[in-house]
């Protein structure tokens, strides 16, 4: 290599070290969040000629408020999924800390008590998960397979199978925390609004997301990096689990009344939701606005079937077909990237 | 004073001997080759310098003081960094976030800690200038050459600065003009008076960039000579046990 020839090389790189590969528009269209929105933008579009009362106020609270709950939780199994992980106890967790929530309340005790014992229950059921999977090398699939039984199991034994509707003196001010809302936005929503924005932040800007992405990419290089693998994994499961004692807190709130019966199969919409929104099952892969956008379609679907006079039996056949052109999509554009 | 020295390192794992007594010296700014058969103890030799396990017997000094490592992480506190053979990094990240895994540069606003990725990327892209790579910190590792994923391994090990870099098999599986490039930064890190430990099997990289060869041969060092004083025919005999010790 001549000095010139080395010359020119050094002043390219001088020039693509500070340059980005593509534009910011270019990168937001490679994210599958953008294309399920625009899958959103285009239904919702054809359904204001199909029906009147969709494009209503009445009709949006009730689309947005509807798939805040499973949204919540679906930024929490975001993260799990980021990891190589799945979380099938989502569902049953839900039922067991809203038990407990209405055992608590039930019993006399504030709401922050109830909210506290809500929120220990699921960080506890998240650390048991975590600890069967990090340390014990148990496969996520099995193990949170097993706390679905457990959980759905022990909500039925602490509520002694009986449903609870009466939450102590605090009952108002709970119901209005999770059914009412503010500025015409349901409370639930404006959970989700900043929940999302704190895991948008999480996924960028902390250390502990960095590290959840490097766990999910490659953990031998993780943990050849001095990243405390095991221990960001138990974090991990917890922080999943305590995303959905957030929603089972504002579900029974919402309701009025808990059973045992409550999340029976949720884990199922909570997972379609993350991976429609672009969380990848392979690990390493995570959008904040994913979670709340897959939600978002998914009951977009329910709420038009509804509108549409279609039978809502095809509810679920439609979600299905989502999620596997989502997984299609993914594919599609892995092999286009290489 | 050597700056690394280990004297008579045995590694016994049950009735395997994959290392007799083995004694090695290496200076600063010197690139040692590390070659063998496989099976010979390269390896072992390596993961305990690493710290990733101790030898059953023998001593290591670095810079004249004896050391014991319990775990990787007190061989990379006493300067040794080591570019594993698979490079160890996670395709979905940056090559800054790659250089900068687990030891993430931090900005605080208030109680909030975050991450500083202007400093991370202005930082990496000073370390892949100085190793005159044309890698770029914004990239993603998953669309890298081999080279180039060579150099945020490297660019990786330059971070805490350290004295010694244990190099294993980085030219495997990397193209002909990768190999170059890999060569290329070896040498400049020797200029930065860095020591290299480099485990090949490819004679001419070692024959290129090493000042001195050490031959290992069923867990027993059968030669250790200047590169100018050997030959690759002798090297090859050595390793294969045709010349019995040099």
């Amino acid at each position: 290599m001549t000095d010139q020839t080395q010359q020119t090389h050094a002043e390219i790189d001088e020039s693509v070290t500070q340059r980005q590969e593509m534009s910011a528009l270019q990168a937001i269209m490679r994210t599958q969040p953008f294309w399920v929105f625009v899958a959103i933008l285009t239904i919702g579009l054809v359904m204001t000629f199909v029906s009147d009362a969709f494009l209503t106020e009445r009709n949006f609270f009730n689309i947005t408020r509807n798939f805040a709950f499973f949204g919540i939780m679906a930024l929490g199994m975001s993260a799990v999924i980021c990891t190589a992980g799945i979380d099938l106890s989502v569902g049953s967790l839900m039922a067991l800390s809203g038990i407990v929530l209405g055992l608590v309340m039930q019993a006399g005790w504030g709401i922050e008590f109830g909210f506290v014992a809500c929120m220990l229950t699921a960080a506890g059921i998240g650390f048991v998960n975590g600890v069967l999977i990090a340390y014990l090398r148990l496969a996520p699939f099995v193990t949170t397979l097993g706390m679905l039984a457990i959980a759905r199991s022990l909500a039925m034994v602490v509520s002694n199978n009986k449903m609870i509707y009466e939450f102590g003196p605090d009952q108002d001010l709970f119901e209005w925390i999770g059914g009412e809302s503010m500025l015409g936005v349901p409370n639930v929503v404006w959970v989700l609004i900043v929940m999302t924005a704190l895991f948008w932040w999480v996924w960028r800007y902390s250390t502990w997301g960095r590290w959840v992405l490097a766990i999910g990419g490659n953990p031998q290089a993780a943990k050849l990096s001095g990243i405390p693998v095991e221990k960001v994994v138990v974090s991990v499961y917890m922080v999943c689990s305590m995303c959905t004692g957030l929603a089972a807190f504002m579900f029974v709130g919402y309701t009025g009344s808990v059973t045992n019966g409550i999340g029976v199969a949720q884990e199922l919409n909570v997972i379609a939701a993350s991976v429609i929104g672009g969380a990848n099952l392979m690990g390493g892969v995570v959008y904040a606005v994913g979670a709340p956008i897959g939600a978002a379609l998914m009951e977009l679907i329910r709420n038009s079937l509804l509108l549409a006079g279609i039978d809502s039996l095809w509810q679920q056949f439609f979600v299905g077909l989502f999620l596997i052109i989502a997984v299609l999509l993914e594919q599609i554009r892995n092999r286009g990237g290489r | 004073m050597n700056l690394l020295e280990l004297r008579g390192i045995t590694k016994s794992f049950g009735a395997i001997h994959a290392l007799q007594g083995v004694d090695l010296d290496v200076n600063p700014g010197e690139a040692v080759g590390l070659m063998g058969d496989n099976g010979a103890g390269k390896s072992t030799l390596m993961k305990i310098i690493a710290g990733n396990y101790p030898p059953t017997a023998g001593t290591i000094h670095i810079e004249g003081r004896e050391t014991q490592f319990a775990k990787p992480i007190d061989a990379r506190n006493s300067g040794i960094e080591i570019v594993y053979q698979d490079l160890a990094l996670c395709d979905n990240l940056t090559a800054a976030a790659n250089v900068f895994l687990g030891r993430e540069e931090k900005r605080r606003l208030g109680p909030v800690k975050y991450l500083d990725h202007r400093t991370m990327f202005e930082k990496a892209g000073e370390l892949f200038k100085e190793l005159k790579s044309e890698t770029r910190p914004r990239d993603l590792v998953q669309q890298m050459s081999g080279g180039q994923r060579q150099a945020v391994a490297i660019a990786r090990t330059r971070l805490s600065d350290p004295k010694l870099v244990l190099m294993d098999e980085p030219t495997a599986a990397i193209s002909v003009r990768q190999v170059a490039e890999v060569l290329n930064l070896i040498h400049r890190l020797k200029e930065t008076n860095h020591a290299v430990i480099l485990v090949s099997h490819r004679m001419p990289d070692v024959f290129e960039v090493c000042d001195r060869v050490a031959v290992l041969r069923r867990g027993s060092k059968v030669a250790d000579r200047p590169i100018k004083q050997t030959s690759p025919e002798e090297v090859t005999g050595l390793i294969t046990g045709a010349i019995e010790a040099a």
